[in-house]
């Protein structure tokens, strides 16, 4: 159950925070994550993945589907990527990716924080 | 252990962002910060419009007077709605920056030679410092500097770039990251504010583009190895089959301005052959087929009765496009057609009384004059026997990721010194050369723009066009009520006999330009019996014109025009679409009999015979599917090389090359053309012995395009719009065009009709038009390229000057903006 909450709110928090911070500020909120919900670092770590690949995936699917697939695959072209569906899932993976060593570093920072107490 | 997993782990998530928020080095280029491109809330995504969007907004700006409204129709293009052209001109601006801002900044930054600020030095296999060199030793900031100051100068002209400027500021303020156009989150720069000097920027890229072309350091080498005989024919002034824009056989008063030939002129100027003058250099040339078509036919051709005004400007052909379409209707007016994103104003187009249009004049307006420096800190040089004093501009090139690069270009009495010991010429003569060119001078070409949009008949024709100095274009104008007109309107210098062709001494004001050549010897051509006007970059004139013209004129697609003009009769809008896409080849039919008397036809294999008969049987249509087109033109381009080569590889220099038109009239009046010879072989080759010689090398191209399946014309030309920083992916490759050189239908590879606009100035004005692009300059956009197929296929758009009361009930609209101070 933490672990859906914790991805739930690391995709949520993350689409806030970017509203204000560059493109990178859901690295902080899902940092803060990490802190706040007390898991293991291994299940921080794939919640902090998954909520924001599902962010970056559907966000991108999305956009691509309204825009009827035209801008994808010149981009993918451009990047050397073979498809639009392949740039979508590396749009994800780097979403992920960032997130997922954010939200390691919080739940460790969490394990430091209580040692101290 | 906890400290050093949590030091570990934040410093490979700090590293992660940092390294996604750089750009990483690919190739030759640089990748954008992937991080930010790839995010789906700051990133390329949101370029990604979707595809049913309507662009409704509601803008406050206080910059403006009163209300404007926006309609946008189906094919995106806007109708504004403005109580005063101050508003109207705001309006254009915020536009052009809502769908192009990209474009209009990048081209002003390669007018300003600034593009290695964005570019760095070297990418994507050009090198930008060296392209931005050029531009500043050519003057372009000091020209548009110059025409920024007569601008401001006049008050209808400073206010309408002052509200057009504050326009596409008030859309850049508005900006946020992610609403970035496209290639500055490629390139990872940001937009800059507007500026009146970025529109005279733009305005001077147009004059560079049309009225810079020159050959004078090839022209110049040319004379070293030839003599005056040799270079009259190599070089010719003057044409035998020319059908000038003013009919041959008018007669034209004397000059009124006496040019002299300096006295020394034949000793040190057309010193032929004897001259011992004596290549890192950069030299890039503005397009010499950077031309276009216009006519207008009165009511006496048309089946209504009434004018038909066409025009099509033959340009670098790029996505996104150099055009935007709009209406503009303020009180009492009411225009239509297109205009350059950065500039105020409707530039081709029509209004509820005329339509107007332009072609280039190609006139030599660019010289050169040597420039002897006392020293090497070039700050005296010599001039008519005195040492004067020169000034200096340091132009300070910024270069991404590396250290600013100086210019320090030195100002005479001519111009800027482009050639120096620092930047040398093609010649690489170690000399110093500064540049006069009519751009440099102080000019306002939006004043002519503003007036023509607001013509309502004949007199407001030549009012508005009069003041207009470079690039000096050849004219059109009809009206409703019936005029019809042609003038090359531009500010020229007075020439002697081929001054300018080389380059001149600059030590000696004898070979200054003498003076402008007076109004009344740019002929207007108003309403001529036969019915119509037309111009298609020929000479203007033909050689009993008082003054010298120079430049480069190509004569056939103004031959085959007037040809079918007088031919025609009963005209209806769409005879002349037709006639503006039309592939007939008149170059391929006047060289046809003499190639094929040239051709001896037993020397040939079989496999050349195919194609020879090939050739025999073709239609003389440059269509997608004919072969004959690629035999011929490829067979042209050896006969060129062939007949040339021998006599122009005595220098290695630059050398200028003669022009088709020049080889054809030759060989078809002169059957023991002296060129046909190769000066390197024992023997004496005639021309029979050319033309064959060069069909037999023409197979060995002809055969693997052949074995391709690229003999066809449409594939063996390939044609195509490419993106302006050529990303294959934004561009608009491979299209099936037919049409090239010396034909109607100019279509090129990557040059051609860049917008081709019919209006039949009827009671109610009937107008088509299409231009190879799309209102957005997104290329995340459906409305991208919108154009591009139509176009291709030779169909045209209506063009409808709408009331904003019958449009705000049309369906099918793709927004409304409304704009207001509050």
């Amino acid at each position: 159950m933490k672990l859906v909450v914790s991805i739930i709110l690391t995709a949520l928090l993350g689409y806030a925070v970017c509203l204000f911070l560059p493109w990178w500020g859901f690295a902080v909120s899902s940092f803060l994550i990490g802190i706040i919900i007390h898991q293991k670092p291994s299940k921080a770590f794939a919640a902090g993945f998954a909520g924001l690949f599902l962010l970056w995936g559907f966000h991108a699917y999305f956009i691509d589907l309204n825009n009827q697939n035209l801008l994808a695959p010149k981009i993918a072209d451009v990047l050397g990527i073979g498809s639009s569906g392949a740039l979508i899932i590396i749009t994800a993976i780097v979403g992920g990716l960032v997130s997922a060593f954010a939200a390691l570093s919080g739940s460790f920072g969490r394990t430091l924080i209580k040692t101290q107490n | 252990m906890r400290v050093v997993y949590f030091i570990l782990s934040l410093a490979l998530t700090v590293g992660l962002i940092i390294v996604l928020n750089v750009p990483l080095p690919a190739g030759k280029t640089k990748t954008p910060r992937m991080g930010y491109f790839l995010s789906p809330q700051k990133g390329f995504w949101q370029n990604a419009e979707a595809a049913d969007k309507e662009f409704n907004a509601a803008i406050h700006a206080s910059g403006l007077k009163g209300k404007v409204s926006v309609y946008f129709d189906e094919r995106l293009v806007p109708h504004i709605y403005a109580e005063n052209d101050h508003d109207a001109n705001f309006v254009q601006g915020y536009l052009h920056a809502r769908f192009r801002l990209w474009q209009m900044d990048f081209q002003t930054y390669a007018a300003a030679g600034r593009l290695s600020e964005i570019m760095g030095a070297q990418g994507s296999g050009s090198d930008f410092l060296k392209i931005d060199k050029f531009f500043r030793r050519l003057g372009m900031v000091y020209a548009a500097e110059n025409s920024l100051k007569q601008m401001e100068s006049d008050p209808e002209s400073k206010a309408a770039a002052d509200a057009y400027t504050a326009g596409v500021n008030a859309y850049i303020s508005a900006l946020d990251e992610k609403d970035y156009p496209l290639e500055y989150k490629m390139l990872d720069y940001k937009p800059e504010q507007w500026t009146n000097l970025k529109t005279a920027l733009l305005l001077k890229y147009m004059s560079y583009d049309l009225a810079a072309y020159e050959q004078d350091f090839e022209m110049t080498n040319a004379r070293s190895i030839f003599t005056a005989k040799q270079f009259e024919k190599l070089y010719p002034y003057g044409q035998d089959s020319l059908d000038p824009i003013v009919p041959k056989g008018t007669v034209f008063a004397k000059a009124g301005l006496v040019v002299k030939k300096p006295l020394n002129a034949d000793s040190v100027y057309f010193t032929f052959n004897a001259d011992t003058t004596k290549s890192q250099a950069y030299n890039p040339k503005p397009d010499p087929a950077n031309g276009s078509n216009n006519w207008a036919v009165s009511g006496i051709k048309t089946a209504s009765g009434k004018p038909i005004l066409c025009n099509d400007p033959h340009l670098g052909l790029n996505l996104p496009s150099l055009w935007y379409e709009v209406q503009i209707s303020t009180p009492g007016n009411n225009v239509y057609g297109v205009g350059l994103p950065g500039a105020p104003n409707v530039i081709i187009g029509f209004n509820d009384n005329v339509a107007f249009g332009f072609t280039n004049s190609g006139r030599d307006v660019r010289d050169y004059y040597e420039i002897t420096f006392k020293d090497s800190t070039m700050q005296q040089y010599l001039y008519n026997g005195e040492w004067q004093n020169t000034t200096f501009r340091d132009e300070v090139i910024k270069v991404k990721g590396a250290v600013a690069d100086t210019e320090h270009i030195a100002m005479t009495v001519w111009g800027p010194v482009m050639y120096d010991k620092n930047y040398p010429n093609i010649l690489k003569d170690g000399k110093a050369y500064a540049c006069r060119w009519k751009a440099h001078d102080p000019s306002d070409e939006l004043k002519t723009f503003g007036k023509l949009d607001k013509a309502k008949g004949y007199d407001d024709y030549v009012d508005a066009i009069s003041t207009f100095s470079c690039p000096a274009q050849n004219m059109i104008f009809a009206s409703k009520s019936g005029d019809i007109a042609i003038r090359q309107q531009g500010s020229f210098p007075a020439k002697w006999r081929r001054q300018g062709d080389f380059l001149m001494p600059g030590n000696d004001s004898s070979y200054r330009w003498q003076g402008i050549i007076g109004d009344s010897f740019n002929i207007t051509l108003h309403n001529p019996t036969y019915g119509f006007v037309s111009s298609a970059n020929q000479y203007p004139y033909d050689t009993t014109y008082p003054y010298y013209i120079g430049g480069s004129n190509p004569p056939y697609r103004g031959i085959i025009i007037n040809r079918n003009l007088t031919q025609m009769e009963n005209i209806t809008p769409e005879d002349m679409q037709r006639l503006q896409t039309n592939n007939y080849n008149i170059f391929a039919e006047m060289a046809k009999p003499v190639l094929l008397k040239y051709t001896d036809e037993t020397a040939l294999t079989d496999t050349e015979r195919t194609l020879f008969e090939t050739y025999k049987s073709w239609n003389l249509r440059n269509d997608i599917d004919e072969k004959g087109a690629t035999i011929f033109a490829v067979w042209v381009d050896s006969i060129m090389a062939e007949m040339y080569d021998d006599e122009l590889s005595q220098s290695p220099l630059p050398m200028p090359q003669p022009v088709q038109s020049t080889m054809l009239e030759s060989i078809l009046k002169d059957s023991s053309y002296v060129f046909a010879d190769n000066i390197n072989t024992p023997q004496k080759e005639t021309i029979k012995d050319i033309v064959t010689a060069a069909f037999k090398k023409a197979t060995t191209e002809l055969n693997i395009a052949e074995k391709t399946g690229k003999l066809a014309w449409g594939k063996f030309k390939d044609s195509g719009i490419r993106h302006l920083l050529r990303i294959p992916a934004f561009s608009r490759l491979h299209l099936p065009i037919g049409g090239g050189n010396h034909i109607i239908n100019a279509t090129k590879q990557f040059h051609g009709p860049s917008w081709r606009m019919v209006v039949h100035l009827n009671d109610k004005t009937e107008a088509y038009g299409v231009y190879p692009g799309g209102q957005s300059g997104n290329p995340g956009s459906k409305y991208y390229d919108t154009f591009v197929d139509y176009w291709a296929s030779g169909k045209y758009y209506m063009l409808s000057i709408i009331s904003e009361a019958e449009i705000s009930k049309q369906k099918g609209l793709k927004g409304k903006m409304t704009f207001s101070n509050s």
